[in-house]
């Protein structure tokens, strides 16, 4: 399939489709119309994406890079069925840096898993944009530590390259530029035992640019670190992300981060977790972090966000505290 | 490290900065010392059994003397046609050895792997392993001579199927309990199966395939000697045993204490190849 006239592909995912991660491979050997699999997982093009039965929002959407309608996941555990999310309605257009906030347990990793393809979603559709078929369409930074540390740094961030097959010395020179990035310069031979946390996270960080996806997937990649690197990271982060302007998933369940990062701010409710508000952020980039959390504009709209956040926090204390 | 160790994280900072120049030097000393006391308690044992045997309270008969031990083995090395020496025996042993371990543990590695990943394969192996492993090796042996003869390949046999097992349990519980993280990161970054095996579960798994290495080395050596006892006109199992049936005892010792030393140097050399291989442990 060649795409509509404009060389655009989109993937459109019907409930329990195909995981995304196949095409992605599937588009490295050059065959992305195969993703087609027992009719549930289908690439459309722009055209046949409005013939679909339902999927208005989707239709209405042409420019956005991730679509989701009415987007639902249900675990089946031993004791029962577990609903994670349920009726996800969400439109990130492409270059947006979304940051969704929400109370622990509502849902926001397993909808960053939906997105990366490593989870399946049981309700709705899922519509990601994959303009440019020689490019991945995501990559993931984790919240643990997920660099190999059999590896040292310069493999770890040239690991997805390898992967694509990029071959040997423009691969290097990539890593380089974002090894260099992070300032991991003089520890490119190091292995990540030798690193502390901080700097394991910019390897992580490094890794998923280095990769140049479409769609950039964040999950709480800084909760564990502590302030200063925490706040050094952001800005880092914010660098990098100015000069790409790729689309970004981030997930928080820190405000302010949200609001330091992001250009708009999706809070979610307590599981079973769905999107309850969502709040614009026009602050002007480039940002400085600590200017901007300084200024009385940011105090404001980050008591916004947390009017709407503290409910579903209480929420979910409640159910945990009556939970057996 | 032991430098390191001499600083007290708790303790008031002025004497934590005596501690490093004092605790230094002081820890350095003791290092020597321990180092003399590893190399001269063997040396004074050996001494004293010289004396217990000349002075007549050890009969020279079980406990020849070091000095008389030292003799014979200049002899088998030196003196006794090749075929009966002890180069020979040595090389006969090694090579049985080497061969059966690799015959075991190749198979052994790749078949851990896949049985680490895939849930189906190790569902469906686990319970025969299972039933499989608790046989004590030595059991088997009649069965292996019966089947491969009395020739080098029955050695090569029971050594490949003792190694097997060890190994084959070692990989699987390394790859299967790799962080299923690193497993995510491989498909998220479009890693193919056979990527995955190759970067991720292989890798990851190193740590534990070492030590089932180890036991593995451990249980061919256990198997070379016995088998070479029961059936063969060479080796270093057919050394010990015959010096028994001869009453030679100085060559007994002299096969004991090779064995010995061939197990030593090994497990030095697995643990070179070890770190060469696993830069990325942290040492301790």
């Amino acid at each position: 399939m060649a795409g509509a006239p404009d060389g655009r592909e989109s993937i459109c995912y019907s409930a329990g489709a195909v995981r995304v991660c196949r095409p992605l491979e599937q588009r490295r050997r050059g065959r992305v119309s195969m993703v087609v699999e027992g009719g549930r997982g289908m690439a459309l093009t722009e055209a046949e994406l409005g013939e679909l039965d339902g999927g208005t929002r989707l239709r209405e959407s042409p420019t956005a890079k991730i679509a989701t309608e009415q987007l639902g996941k249900v675990f089946q555990a031993r004791n029962g069925r577990v609903v994670a999310l349920r009726e996800v309605d969400l439109v990130i257009p492409d270059g947006q840096f979304c940051c969704i906030v929400g109370p622990s347990g509502c849902g926001k990793t397993t909808l960053l898993r939906i997105l990366a393809g490593l989870e399946e979603h049981t309700d709705g559709r899922l519509k990601l944009t994959h303009a440019d078929p020689t490019k991945p369409l995501n990559s993931m930074v984790f919240q643990e530590q997920s660099i190999f540390p059999w590896m040292t740094v310069e493999s770890n961030v040239g690991y997805g390259l390898k992967m694509r097959r990029v071959g040997g010395r423009q691969r290097r020179e990539i890593v380089e530029y974002y090894v260099d990035k992070v300032g991991l310069a003089a520890f490119r031979r190091a292995y990540p035992h030798q690193l502390s946390g901080g700097m394991k996270q910019r390897v992580s960080v490094a890794r998923a640019f280095a990769n140049d996806p479409e769609i950039l997937l964040m999950d709480e990649p800084f909760a564990a670190l502590d302030e200063q690197n925490k706040n050094l990271l952001q800005e880092e982060l914010l660098k990098i992300w100015e000069e790409s302007k790729k689309t970004v998933v981030f997930i928080t369940h820190s405000i302010d981060e949200a609001l330091v990062l992001g250009d708009r701010v999706l809070v979610m409710t307590a599981s079973p977790g769905t999107l309850k508000a969502d709040i614009p952020v026009e602050f002007p980039r480039p940002r400085q972090v600590y200017e901007l959390k300084a200024s009385p504009a940011f105090g404001e709209l980050a008591y916004n966000v947390w009017s709407q956040l503290r409910d579903e926090v209480m929420r979910a204390r409640d159910e945990e505290a009556v939970r057996p | 490290m032991s430098q390191r160790a001499a600083i007290n994280p708790s303790a008031p900072l002025s004497r934590v900065r005596a501690g490093v120049g004092e605790g230094g030097r002081a820890a350095r000393s003791r290092e020597v010392l321990e180092r003399a006391a590893a190399l001269l308690a063997p040396l004074g044992l050996l001494l004293f059994w010289e004396l217990l045997v000349r002075s007549a309270v050890l009969d020279a008969r079980f406990f020849p003397a070091p000095s008389s031990i030292v003799g014979t083995f200049y002899t088998l090395v030196f003196v006794v046609p090749w075929q009966n020496a002890l180069p020979n025996h040595l090389l006969v042993s090694l090579s049985r050895a080497a061969v059966g371990f690799l015959l075991g543990a190749i198979p052994a590695i790749a078949l851990g792997v896949v049985m680490g990943l895939v849930p189906l394969v190790r569902a469906a192996l686990q319970p025969i392993i299972g039933a499989l492993f608790p046989i004590p090796k030595v059991a088997i042996l009649p069965l292996v001579m019966l089947i491969f003869g009395l020739g080098e390949q029955s050695k090569w046999a029971i050594i490949a199927i003792g190694v097997f097992f060890q190994v084959l349990i070692a990989t699987a519980a390394g790859v299967a309990n790799i962080e299923r993280i690193y497993l995510d990161v491989g498909r998220n970054f479009g890693a193919s199966r056979l990527e995955t095996y190759w970067t991720i579960a292989l890798p990851g798994a190193l740590p534990l395939i070492f030590a089932g290495i180890r036991l593995g080395w451990g249980v061919a050596l256990l198997l070379l000697v016995t088998a070479e006892m029961v059936s063969s006109k060479s080796g270093l199992g057919y050394l010990i045993w015959q010096s028994w049936q001869t009453f030679s005892v100085e060559e007994m010792y002299v096969g004991l204490v090779t064995i010995a030393a061939l197990g030593i140097v090994s497990f030095w050399l697995l643990d070179a190849i070890e770190s060469w291989l696993l830069p990325w442990k942290a040492r301790r």
